[in-house]
């Protein structure tokens, strides 16, 4: 009993160190982002107490998750805001009023993203840029509906999280996807008999499937397959394939993020099994997936918000991005990117300033927010009271390892 | 003899409860003249959940002296069975008896649980509970994550494959989303509440350890075949111990559901990483020792939201430091340390001092 007792604690402690390497790498790249978030931790100090905004500039807050299983998209969100701020800061500001950003952890937890929230209202956060996640989201939604702060969600993608009116979003709605996707391969013909593999412990992903099931009919699709996996077993996927296979499926959709994706493909690949590959935003990334041989992506087709070779505007994006931080943005950072600039418009059009409350910016920039229009790199962009953001989505396919427009 | 030690055992029964009262006023006086930060503030209800998982594993552990590794399991039972109710009832009743009538339904769940794994895990002898709860835990959380549940005029509907199979009418609102979980739980639980429900926890353990009963787990934790000889009921009384601990932790479960908005079964909260962390407080907190581990989960809970100030380091720090509290706590050359340099010795040495 002891003994046993001993090696729980012993593993859990081995998983707690690794827990903290994981970390220190996020550390590393985080140090390369530039002191900015540093020095902004330092000013926190001074700032803590009153509610009174200081006068340095707009305080906007960023959430998501910095370690832990889903900390690729908090870094990517968290970089890809902050160079935003960086460009804007350096232009001027808003109307002349600098960003102060800081960013806080929230280890995909809905329970720590409320903490970090909180920390962050210590901190005199004026705007949220956040969260990055969905059920996180959802906990902090409440959160600011009650404090009445206005907060902007660059990838939380479950219909709830914009449920109310201080809440918009950058990215679509899971059902959005699913019907969107649903659409796209009815009208354009690609297939009729479509399988999916979809992840069920995870929200975005059983998000989209559920609405691409419901509209899927409509567009004349059958679905042939409609299988599963979960957060635990998402190293094997031979048995599902089989099952699309059977089904004579001639595409399979994967509503899933892309390092599944990744496996999926070459597990295809490897029993011979050949169908087309449809899939959305989640995908985006999978080029630059470690030890994935980008041969076997040849005509995957996706939805995705942010198309590298689109303009110039994203070029400038890419670039700015891969020299900042050494590595290919991803949709994450890309909607990031897109949120600062949203604010910054909403803000000038609102005509707010740096010295109004929390409570007083939320109630401009909800009515400012329906007015603005948009041009970022993932397209051009318009929003509604209920929060949902209106833009084209780009369906592209890759073809000789790089996106091209369908 | 004998009656002082039961008097020393009610004296460390009053101070523990003391302590939680004490820290209780404070906060609210705290409260009360906007000392408190958000953070701080957002952080007592959880602190409080916490210290009652704790509890309530500590009464398995320590007391009855079996390994459970499933203990977010159960907080995930009565998280989701109490939510659920909340979620049903939210136009219906009002908040006090709904969440009165959810906690009893929580609790209700998670100890009927604990008993239905106990039953035939709790006659064998050996691990066999710490391998079964490993399981129970994973299960409840795979079994939640494909649960959906829909009610329209009808009435409810099931499902296990996804909201699109519930067949809903027009009218049909999913409760429970699959993955997503339960959203929309109403906030019910607030400060006074958690600390209520502490109290209540802290009196049932304790006054369980020091009743007859509680005397009866001990004595089988320490010698089953003398306990046995004297003719204690084993099954019964493990069955007991055990059902109540599991019946706690569904309590802290309704209080984590109700003070979040969203509930859903990650790993992060409900999974098997949960329930090492609870260990971990208990383990720190000292193995039987009720008030340690109150106050282990409370630093633990504690500590990575007030090194948030470290930003990428703070996961880092918290290992170490969670490293160094056990060296410092267990380590038999800290113990002669502290034994040595004790504020009790301390304080005897200066009365003799003065007596001299």
């Amino acid at each position: 009993m002891k003994k046993l007792v001993s090696l729980m604690l012993v593993l859990s402690m081995v998983a707690a160190l690794l827990a903290g390497c994981g970390n220190k790498t996020a550390a590393n790249n985080g140090a390369e982002a530039g002191t900015e978030g540093a020095a902004n931790a330092e000013g926190t100090e001074d700032a803590a107490g009153g509610s009174a905004a200081t006068g340095e500039g707009f305080r906007i807050g960023g959430i998501g998750p910095l370690t832990g299983g889903a900390a690729v998209y908090g870094i990517a969100v968290k970089n890809g805001a902050q160079l935003a701020v960086d460009e804007i800061n350096a232009a001027g500001g808003i109307n002349g009023t600098p960003i102060v950003f800081t960013f806080e952890d929230d280890e995909h937890d809905p329970e720590k993203a409320v903490n970090a929230y909180n920390t962050l209202k210590d901190w005199n956060m004026q705007l949220l840029m956040g969260t990055v996640t969905s059920g996180p989201c959802l906990a902090v939604a409440e959160e600011t509906m009650n404090d009445n702060m206005f907060m902007l969600t660059p990838s939380g993608t479950a219909v709830e999280c914009v449920q109310y009116d201080n809440a918009f979003r950058v990215c679509f709605s899971d059902p959005n996807q699913g019907g969107k996707s649903a659409e796209y391969i009815g009208t354009n013909k690609i297939a009729s008999k479509v399988a999916v593999i979809y992840d069920s412990s995870d929200v975005y992903s059983s998000g989209i499937y559920a609405e691409f099931a419901k509209t899927a009919p409509e567009y004349g699709i059958e679905i042939v397959a409609a299988e599963a996996f979960t957060a635990d077993n998402k190293t094997d996927f031979t048995i599902q394939l089989q099952k699309a296979k059977d089904g004579g499926a001639e595409l399979v959709f994967l509503p899933i993020y892309y390092q599944e994706a990744a496996l999926i493909l070459s597990q295809a690949n490897s029993m011979g099994f050949a169908p087309m590959f449809f899939g959305c935003d989640g995908l985006d990334g999978i080029l630059s997936v470690e030890d994935f041989d980008p041969a076997l992506a040849e005509g995957v087709m996706l939805l995705t918000p942010l198309v590298a070779d689109e303009n110039d505007k994203t070029r400038a994006f890419v670039a700015a991005y891969e020299e900042a931080y050494g590595e290919t943005p991803i949709q994450f950072a890309a909607n990031a990117y897109d949120a600062m600039y949203i604010i910054k418009a909403a803000l000038e059009q609102s005509g707010v300033s740096a010295q109004m409350s929390a409570s007083e910016i939320c109630d401009l920039l909800k009515t400012a927010m329906t007015e603005v229009t948009v041009s970022g790199i993932t397209g051009e962009m318009t929003w509604t009271a209920d929060g949902e953001v209106n833009k084209e989505p780009k369906a592209v396919k890759i073809v000789d390892g790089a996106y091209t427009a369908m | 003899m004998k009656r002082e030690r039961i008097a020393k055992s009610t004296r460390s029964t009053w101070i523990t409860l003391g302590i939680v009262v004490v820290a209780y006023v404070i906060m609210q006086i705290l409260g009360q003249a906007g000392m408190l930060t958000s953070l701080v503030k957002g952080l007592l209800v959880p602190l409080c959940t916490y210290a009652i998982m704790a509890i309530s594993l500590n009464l398995t552990v320590g007391i009855l002296g079996e390994l459970s590794l499933g203990h977010a399991g159960f907080m995930c039972v009565g998280a989701f069975s109490s939510a659920f109710f909340s979620l049903c009832m939210k136009e219906t009743m009002a908040a006090g008896p709904r969440f009165f009538t959810a906690l009893l339904i929580g609790i209700g769940a998670a100890a009927l649980s604990g008993l239905l794994i106990g039953i035939p895990v709790l006659r064998l002898r050996g691990d066999y509970l710490a391998i079964v709860t490993l399981a129970f835990g994973e299960i409840i959380k795979n079994l939640v994550n494909v649960l959906y549940v829909g009610r329209d005029q009808e009435g409810f509907h099931f499902s296990m494959k996804d909201s699109i199979a519930l067949g809903l009418g027009e009218d049909g609102k999913v409760l429970i989303n699959g993955a997503q979980g339960i959203t929309g739980t109403p906030k019910d639980s607030n400060f006074t509440v958690a600390v209520v429900l502490l109290l209540i926890t802290l009196i049932v353990v304790l006054n369980l350890i020091h009743s007859r009963s509680g005397r009866a787990i001990m004595a089988i934790r320490d010698n089953r075949i003398a306990a046995e000889s004297v003719g204690i009921n084993i099954t019964r009384y493990k069955l007991l111990a055990f059902s109540i601990s599991a019946g706690l932790a569904g309590m802290a479960g309704v209080l984590y559901a109700h003070n979040l908005s969203t509930l859903a079964a990650q790993p992060k909260n409900f999974g098997y990483n949960m329930s090492i962390m609870i260990l971990v407080y208990v383990v720190l907190g000292g193995i039987g020792n009720i008030r340690g581990s109150m106050i282990a989960a409370v630093i633990l809970t504690l500590l990575p939201e007030l090194l948030r100030e470290l930003q990428d380091y703070r996961m880092l720090i918290y290992s170490i430091v969670l490293i160094v509290m056990m060296l410092f706590n267990w380590s038999p050359k800290a113990k002669e340390w502290r034994e040595k340099y004790s504020l009790r010795r301390l304080v005897s040495k200066i009365a003799a001092k003065e007596e001299a």
